[in-house]
């Protein structure tokens, strides 16, 4: 394959970390989409669709069980696959209607345990202990969890908002409380209270109709200039007390887009960037928040707006920056890197059911933007969309994704709709740079039916894709140029028991030697550090683990010692501080 | 209000098989204001594309040729989209596309709420400049305020809006457009049409 073999030419020619001089994705964004990637004209299909892999395994694919899809029309909007959660050997998925709750404890071979009819749409999953939260938005979601609908324009049957569930018996989930709010939810997002254990809140995001009073008490579709209470410009935060869940209740709607002069609408009422430019939204609504307990901070994805917002009382978030794209059209999602200096914001240009990957869309309309942050200042660092081409066949926009733990990288796994699953490095956002992928070719030749890659999120050394009109992908990394088997190994140290994607987990990885050679991969690969004494520390590093007890700890002592005296002298003196820190800890 | 829990929990049990295959019900049927809605904004979204088939050669204003590549992308792929539903349905789909090299504006079809009028769409199709460019944006500002007028009257219909695809296409509508006359409204304020 052409591509697999430039990319090794280039790896040897110059070192693809930092400087991505010669990678993939700069190459091709720079002339636009590439036509000829091997993604760009795969076999239409459903079970049966061409696959394009590029340092990335399928391990596993779960088919939709019955109940979950129409086979007479698979793009049928009422059984979309959504957004996934973990929790013990569980993976909970959602669907429009319902979830899917499948024992993964053999990766290869996913067992369905226990699925849950209850439609409402999108089905967004969050899982803490023995509860589990789903998001319901349409106006058809029932109180009852019936398929039936609710026609009447107000009706005490409806049932839009948060569905808590006791899942201590995973095979018979049963509904705790269900907590009604006026726009739905079309997204939550979970935080436990940092100074009580026993209480976690939910911020839900809604973006669709606002209901009648009639139905619900207190909403307001009418604008905050007319009411001081309309239910738009505002978030809602559900309190959850976990020794009496069925409690739960909104306890707050921050004003998280008001201005300083405390007009509710303040922060962006819509409007031009300048030439060239796309429309923005008019803020009004998050359509996700990412909360980053370690931090402190959650980035919020708010239509026409990028925010930040303080979550050090999370009852009461409050905006401490905000930004605006001209090229973005809808602030969907976010992510923040690791060490909480980047924040990751997608444009969700046409809402996902369009195919905005053709090779006629700009590479800047639809994408990812990367934004440093500097307390309460964002700065554009750089853009990242799919670097391939894909049909008109074929929904593709930014969707969800996370970060994966390869130490000393800002590494993100993003779900592209129909476009796949692509891994990049965001380390420069200058110069993003693609290092795996794996696609499909269109559910259908001839007809757009939704489809593909909702969310593309790592979880303990495995990606999980979640698969809108075809299931559940279990994929591995596999080593390449640009990534190590060291650097893959390092990740998979991190472990989280539980894991909502919204809500960031900070991984933190342990002193092992696997660790401190991906440091020494990225050295050797960068050009950190001269060769020679890459070469001396890799030779040193496996004598040290051929040694045992207080030899070892001796042989680590020493090495450290010389790596300080590299780190004087060294072009990527960092890093090799990093190295450095990781000897220590292990010579302890 | 809600149910008391108790009976939420029985009826949860009843619903929740472990990898029983569930029949599928699931689907809310489509409404006749539905496919209306739809048909509708068929033609709604055709104007919007023969008023952008007007810029290229009326306009020297970079900001009016993004807003129209956006609004040329946007309402055509939807087009396709409501007409693929419509199919699905056994419905009726107009196809305005295929004979879009007709005089502007000239669709047999139904006028929507916010649809220019053949004299509106006569006088900008002989406007140039600065002229054209403020007829322009307070036509689609008019267009687009029709169509959020169409998503109200779809949501405060009995039996609307239940079947997945109209929600979420009727919510995006609403999301997009809405966007898209926050910016015209700024790009109307004269420091953006120099």
């Amino acid at each position: 394959m052409p591509v697999v073999a430039s990319l090794h030419r280039c790896a040897r020619r110059v070192l693809p970390l930092a400087l991505a001089v010669c990678s993939l994705s700069t190459a091709l964004v720079a002339q636009g989409a590439s036509t000829t990637d091997p993604r760009a004209s795969l076999k239409p299909g459903w079970k049966d669709a061409g696959e394009a892999a590029l340092n990335l395994r399928v391990v596993s694919t779960a088919w939709k069980p019955e109940g979950m899809y129409d086979a007479r029309n698979l793009g049928n909007f009422a059984f979309l696959n959504s957004d996934l959660a973990f929790s013990g050997p569980y993976v909970f998925q959602g669907n429009f209607n319902g979830i899917q709750i499948w024992d993964a404890s053999d990766l290869k071979r996913l067992k369905l345990k226990t699925m849950v009819t209850c439609p409402g749409g999108q089905g967004d999953v969050s899982v803490h202990g023995n509860l589990m939260f789903m998001s319901v938005e349409e106006t058809r979601g029932r109180v009852d969890c019936g398929a039936g609908g609710v026609p009447d324009t107000v009706s005490a049957e409806r049932f839009r908002g948060v569905r808590i569930f006791d899942i201590s018996d995973i095979e018979h989930p049963t509904i705790i409380t269900q907590v009604q709010t006026c726009r739905g939810s079309h997204t939550h997002t979970l935080l436990e209270d940092p100074k009580d254990k026993g209480v976690i809140y939910i911020y839900v995001q809604g973006t669709s109709v606002v209901r009648s009073p009639s139905e619900l008490a207190g909403c307001s579709r009418v604008r905050p200039e007319q009411d001081a209470n309309s239910s738009l410009f505002r978030i809602e935060v559900i309190r959850v007390p976990l020794a009496s869940p069925k409690e739960a209740k909104v306890i707050n709607s921050p004003r998280i887009f008001a201005d300083s002069t405390g007009a509710i609408a303040g922060l962006w009422k819509g409007g031009a960037h300048g030439e060239g430019t796309q429309s923005t939204s008019e803020t009004n609504q998050c359509h996700d928040i990412t909360v980053y307990p370690a931090i402190g901070l959650a980035a919020g994805a708010c239509s026409g707006n990028g925010i930040i917002l303080d979550i050090s009382d999370p009852a009461n978030p409050k905006r401490t920056a905000e930004v605006i794209d001209p090229n973005f059209a809808y602030w969907h999602s976010a992510n923040f890197s690791n060490d909480g200096s980047k924040v990751l914001f997608t444009d969700e240009w046409g809402g996902g059911t369009a195919p905005r990957c053709r090779v006629t869309d700009k590479m800047t309309w639809g994408a990812d933007a990367i934004f440093a942050i500097k307390g309460r200042t964002l700065t554009l660092g750089g853009y990242y969309k799919l670097p391939v081409a894909q049909t008109a066949s074929e929904n593709c926009v930014a969707h969800n994704g996370s970060i994966i733990p390869v130490p000393g990288r800002d590494i993100m796994a993003q779900g592209w709709y129909q476009g796949g699953v692509s891994v990049f490095d965001f380390t420069d956002p200058a110069h993003v740079q693609e290092i795996a992928y794996f696609d499909r070719g269109p559910v259908s030749a001839d007809t757009l039916h939704t489809g593909g890659s909702w969310a593309a999120y790592w979880h303990n050394g495995y990606l999980y894709s979640t698969e809108i009109a075809r299931g559940l992908d279990v994929l591995e990394l596999t080593p390449s140029a640009f990534l190590s088997a060291n650097e893959i190994a390092a990740a998979a140290l991190v472990r989280h028991d539980v894991n909502n994607p919204q809500t960031q987990l900070k991984n933190v990885w342990p002193a092992q030697a696997v660790v401190a050679r991906a440091y020494l991969d990225q050295l050797v690969r960068g050009n950190g550090l001269r060769a020679v004494r890459t070469a001396d520390i890799g030779a040193a590093i496996d004598a040290a683990e051929q040694a045992t007890g207080a030899a070892r700890k001796a042989a680590y002592a020493k090495l450290a010692k010389s790596l300080a005296t590299d780190a004087k002298t060294a072009s990527d003196a960092g890093r090799v501080k990093e190295l450095a820190a990781v000897v220590e800890a292990m010579a302890k | 209000m809600l149910a008391p829990p108790r009976l939420i929990q029985t009826l949860a049990v009843a619903l929740v098989a472990a990898g029983v295959a569930m029949p599928l019900a699931a689907q809310t049927p489509a409404a006749a204001a539905d496919v209306a809605f739809m048909q509708g904004m068929i033609a709604h979204h055709a104007q919007a594309i023969d008023m952008v088939a007007l810029i290229a050669q009326r306009t020297t204003t970079k900001a009016m040729r993004a807003l129209g590549e956006r609004i040329n992308v946007s309402q055509k792929d939807e087009i396709l989209m409501m007409q693929t539903w419509l199919r699905a349905q056994h419905q009726d789909a107009p196809d305005p596309l295929a004979h879009m090299d007709m005089d502007m504006g000239d669709h047999a079809m139904a006028m929507m709420p916010g649809m220019l009028t053949k004299a509106q769409m006569d006088a900008l199709a002989t406007a140039k400049g600065v002229a054209f460019d403020r007829l322009f944006l307070a036509g689609m500002i008019q267009h687009h305020t029709g169509a959020l007028t169409m998503v109200r009257e779809l949501f405060a219909t009995t039996g609307a809006a239940q079947n997945t695809a109209i929600f979420r296409f009727a919510s995006d509508v609403d999301a997009d457009q809405r966007a898209e006359i926050a910016r015209m409204r700024a790009m109307l304020n004269p420091m953006h049409l120099k």
